[in-house]
């Protein structure tokens, strides 16, 4: 695995162009996430329309590394205007991919996520890619919860 | 200070050097501020202990256990002197880390015992109104175990700050420390930012107090002579795994009357002196601190890395180290974007913390790892470090007696190709 081909063009992209970046309202619910092992964070608010079906705001702020700021921003732009459900099995979808260990063939449906896949192969990186992923998962769990 | 050895001419004895990484790239270990590699004379030590003299040491009165007794004994003397202590004034525990948690623990032993009626030495005792000094520049293991010393006992921790360049803020000890401060302790060489730290004004300062100064040596035994009796600290700690011994043991050394004085924590087999139903009474230091079959192949590996220390020459192996650590600091310093987290009047002993700008530091870090570079990325367990430098993390680079003037020169080009891929 070389350094492009784990950095691949659209990872870079969102690191240098984040999307959603910038804590908005309102929001339904919202969840802080400390990788604790380089001390990386982000928060993630999430708003739900009025049945609480459909996610229509991911918001987020945080620092941290290439991986985790782009994983976070194609998360945004994936789920945003897309089902709790569909975002629910998306976030299986990545999950599975990451703890692959690069041997996982990445599900399509993942769209620019698939980029991810060579991370994968990097252990200790993992937690990078998953961090905005499982504080979306968190507040999303938190705002579906409250209702 | 002429080196009369070169790191090329004793690569050889780490055979771990000459490996290759996933990348195709060759090994450059720049990363011996977490751990150092092990010389094939530790790694025949250690071995060598096992096939011919392993058993239980202070037990048993086998030959075997005789020999185990003797290995494990020359081996304590053999790590006193290396720091210039004497074998009654140095314990052996689990890790640095477990040496800073026993003193700790220690005084927290002494204040409940104190509180029940036991007559305890009042350096030990702690309550509200008393105080414990740190620096904000500080490892977690010299950091956590003052916190949770402080909830436990009532005394509040204060700490020496750090400025955002990286200088610690030494002329607050003046403000800080008063005559109910009972514990100093700090580092002597800053495992992020690199220099060394007045360690005798932190000394000077809990003498005027009647204070006990605790030096956390890890990152100066390793690159230094060290002559822990004439720093100035009461007690000190270092661990072997980062100056070229095993993984696995620690020491704790003390001055003879401070060791006396203080309270054991564990306790069990092989510390006491007499044990009835009711009660127990303890051998002197060190054996009162060490309960328990000892790390008996760690010791006898880490003597033959404080007999490798020696034959090398501490003088020159700091000359050699710190010349690395310039070179890098100095270079790092002079490229795009680069800045170079260190106190300003502090030069490195061996470790070199930077951030460049716009790059995060893991991101740096995958980029050398691609070029077969070692470095440590994060927070290096003092993370309120980080904070008052004012950055998320930083990219270390540290230096052992093995690494040499080219493997700076492939960090440099590395660093360099790494801030050309992300910005």
């Amino acid at each position: 695995m070389s350094i492009e081909g784990m950095y691949q063009e659209v990872i870079l992209d969102h690191h240098r162009n984040p999307v959603g970046k910038g804590l908005r309202e309102p929001f339904a619910a919202q969840a802080h996430h400390i990788n604790t092992s380089c001390g990386d964070e982000l928060t993630v608010r999430v708003a739900l329309d009025a049945a609480g079906e459909s996610i229509t705001d991911i918001s987020w702020d945080g620092q941290g590394c290439a991986i985790s700021m782009a994983s976070m921003s194609i998360l945004a732009e994936s789920a945003t205007a897309g089902s709790v459900a569909a975002e629910r099995e998306l976030h299986a979808k990545f999950l599975e991919l990451m703890h692959g260990r690069g041997e996982v063939s990445a599900d399509p449906a993942l769209g620019e996520a698939v980029a991810f896949g060579g991370v994968a192969q990097f252990p200790a990186r993992v937690k990078c890619a998953l961090l905005g992923w499982m504080a979306a998962a968190d507040a999303l769990d938190q705002a579906t919860s409250q209702r | 200070m002429t080196v009369a050895w070169t790191a090329q001419g004793i690569r050889e004895d780490f055979p771990i050097l000459g490996r290759t990484m996933r990348s195709g790239a060759p090994l450059v270990y720049l990363d011996s501020a977490a751990t150092s590699q092990k010389p094939l004379q530790v790694l025949h030590a250690e071995r060598d202990f096992y096939e011919r003299h392993n058993a239980a040491a202070h037990r048993g009165s086998h030959q075997l256990a005789e020999e185990a007794t003797e290995a494990f004994e020359v081996a304590r003397s053999t790590i006193a002197a290396f720091v210039g202590a004497a074998a009654s004034q140095t314990v052996f525990t689990r890790s640095a880390t477990d040496s800073l948690n026993m003193v700790a623990h220690a005084f927290a032993a002494a204040t409940m015992l104190h509180a029940r009626g036991r007559e305890q030495d009042s350096r030990f005792v702690l309550g509200e109104g008393d105080s414990i000094v740190v620096t904000e520049a500080e490892h977690h293991a010299n950091l956590v175990p003052w916190q949770e010393l402080a909830a436990k006992t009532g005394a509040e921790l204060r700490w020496v700050g750090v400025d955002p360049d990286g200088r610690i803020r030494t002329e607050d000890l003046a403000s800080l420390v008063d005559a109910r401060t009972k514990v100093i302790s700090c580092a002597h060489v800053s495992n992020v930012l690199g220099g060394t730290l007045d360690i005798a004004a932190f000394a000077a300062a809990a003498r005027a107090v009647g204070a006990l100064f605790i030096l956390d040596a890890c990152q100066s035994v390793p690159h230094l002579p060290v002559r822990l009796p004439d720093t100035g600290a009461d007690l000190a700690v270092f661990s072997a795994h980062k100056m070229l011994g095993p993984t696995g043991l620690g020491v704790l050394w003390g001055r003879d009357e401070v060791l006396a004085a203080m309270p054991v924590v564990d306790t069990g087999g092989s510390m006491i002196s007499h044990v009835t139903m009711q009660e127990s009474t303890y051998l002197p230091a060190p054996a009162k601190f060490e309960p328990g079959v000892p790390s008996m192949a760690q010791a006898v590996g880490t003597a033959a890395a404080a007999d490798y220390l020696t034959s090398l020459g501490m003088p020159s192996v700091h000359a050699h180290v710190s010349a690395l650590a310039a070179r890098a600091a100095d270079a790092l310093a002079q490229l795009p974007g680069v800045r170079v987290q260190a106190a300003p009047d502090a030069p490195p002993v061996s470790a070199v913390s930077f951030t460049v700008d716009g790059v995060h530091p893991h991101d740096i870090g995958q980029v050398l790892d691609d070029d077969g570079i070692a470095v440590r990325v994060g927070h290096h367990c003092a993370w309120p470090l980080m904070r008052a430098l004012g950055v998320p993390a930083t990219v270390r680079a540290s230096f052992s007696v093995y690494n040499t003037e080219s493997e700076v020169d492939a960090l440099l080009v590395s660093v360099e190709r790494a801030r050309r891929f992300f910005t």
